[in-house]
């Protein structure tokens, strides 16, 4: 049967991968493609890329820097960060990424994200959203370029745009949460995952292999995304590449 | 020598790295000329049955695959809408395949399995994404060669939302279990079709091609 997928989610800065909290206080993790190259020897189910300075700063998407991970890792590569037209799209998938995360361009241009769901097909098209509390409001919103920019739209608005454009799959991201290691906002996720019919990934908050199960069991999550368990030894403590072992997986999550 | 075929359907790259990495030599090509010159023909895609036989035909390289696979004898290997494509007719096109293998491209249907399957955790959705477990339907084939000694169980990366169907038994060459029990891998002849991503599924994938590029 299929498995849950549980992906590293990896932050790139630079050549360099650093893990936040909140969305703040970049923590230098180490070089970004020899760090790949430890999952791929893993053999982790899938990896997640998203470069943080290219949405928000407008730095140009790292080609270079992604072929050279790519062609070391034999699993799947989502990358995110800086794409806005369709010659992005082409560029990605040609040196070997197999998905393209898209977060401000569904807001700002859905047509160009429309048009690579037709080339590509909705299954190579991947929607993140970062999402928080307004402190106002006190409303979960979707925010934009690294949290800054808040979009005027309810989570039902969002998830009818998400349906009208067709992405093949949601990263849930809870700004709130992340890299906090106090759990999954499984309220949030089980939102995306029963109001949407595509597979949806939580991300933001993971701190035990509890947290894995729990956002599967109750958030109906199709795959599980870890930053800080995936760097960190523990909450506080020092760099360290690792990830759960299949069998610890398996026994954890089963299949259904 | 492996030739890639490039008719703009999507992710080529890394398929060009996995045959790189086990030390093969690999080209990219896209004219009819090619085809009929290559040795080894590895057809990947991505996308839509009907987009990717529009590609096909435009880029005449319909006819060539045709003549190289029929008339040469040329080993080609088919993956994810590149098997599909392998077949004649899909649920999600009206356009014709290549036909190289009996059978039909139909999109999964849950209708006869459980309901607890539909709904909850673990739910079935569409399309079909992540790490599943595949079954030989054969004793022996050199495709296969070396695959159950990797691990206790051979798993391979799938993203698609149809699937072979109605696939003759002696042309089935692997099985996987999404709902129903499916064909994800044909064999006829010259002629091999994966619906996995054998480039993106570890070490299965690595033995995979180099099965291909050295047992066949």
């Amino acid at each position: 049967m299929l498995r849950t997928r549980v992906i590293p989610a990896l932050l790139l800065d630079g050549q360099g991968l650093v893990k936040t909290t909140k969305f703040k206080s970049p923590v230098y993790v180490g070089d970004a493609s020899n760090s790949c190259r430890i999952y791929n020897q893993m053999e982790v189910d899938e990896l997640v890329l998203f470069d943080i300075r290219a949405s928000s700063k407008k730095v140009p998407i790292q080609y270079e820097l992604i072929q050279q991970i790519v062609s070391e890792c034999f699993m799947p590569i989502c990358y995110g960060g800086g794409v806005k037209t369709l010659e992005d799209f082409r560029s990605l998938f040609h040196i070997g990424v197999e998905k393209v995360s898209v977060s401000s361009l569904l807001f700002e241009n859905p047509q160009v994200v429309k048009e690579a769901i037709k080339i590509y097909g909705a299954q190579s098209i991947i929607a993140t959203l970062d999402i928080k509390r307004s402190r106002f409001r006190n409303v979960q919103q979707v925010y934009l370029h690294n949290g800054k920019k808040r979009i005027k739209k309810s989570l039902d608005e969002v998830i009818a745009l998400l349906n009208d454009i067709g992405v093949g799959e949601i990263v849930v991201n809870n700004i709130d949460k992340e890299g906090t290691w106090e759990g999954f906002d499984c309220d949030l996720v089980r939102y995306f995952a029963d109001n949407t019919q595509v597979p949806v990934v939580a991300l933001g908050g993971a701190g035990s292999k509890d947290d894995i199960k729990t956002v599967v069991q109750q958030g109906h999550a199709s795959a599980v995304a870890l930053g800080s368990m995936a760097v960190f030894q523990s909450k506080g403590m020092g760099v360290l590449i690792k990830f759960p072992k299949l069998k610890e997986l398996k026994e954890l999550l089963g299949t259904k | 020598m492996i030739s890639v075929i490039d008719c703009q359907m999507g992710n080529i790259g890394s398929v060009v790295n996995i045959i790189k990495h086990i030390g093969h030599k690999v080209q990219v090509i896209s004219t009819k000329e090619e085809v009929l010159a290559a040795e080894k023909l590895i057809f990947p895609g991505v996308g839509h049955w009907d987009n990717g036989v529009k590609k096909l035909s435009e880029s005449g390289l319909k006819p060539a695959l045709i003549e190289a696979v029929t008339e040469r004898k040329t080993p080609l290997m088919g993956i994810c809408l590149g098997m599909q494509l392998l077949f004649k007719t899909s649920d999600e096109g009206k356009k014709e395949g290549l036909g190289f293998v009996p059978g039909h491209v139909k999109k999964f249907n849950f209708s006869s399995v459980s309901a607890d399957l539909l709904t909850g955790p673990g739910r079935l959705r569409i399309p079909h994404m992540g790490w599943n477990v595949v079954q030989p339907c054969k004793e022996r084939s050199p495709i296969l060669n070396g695959l159950k000694e990797l691990d206790g169980e051979t798993r391979f990366y799938f993203v698609h939302s149809y699937h072979a169907s109605d696939v003759p038994e002696e042309y089935q060459l692997l099985t996987s279990h999404y709902g129903n029990d499916f064909v994800c891998a044909v064999n006829k002849g010259n002629v091999w079709g994966f619906q996995f991503h054998p480039e993106k599924s570890h070490k299965f994938g690595i033995q995979l091609f180099k099965n291909f590029a050295e047992s066949i």
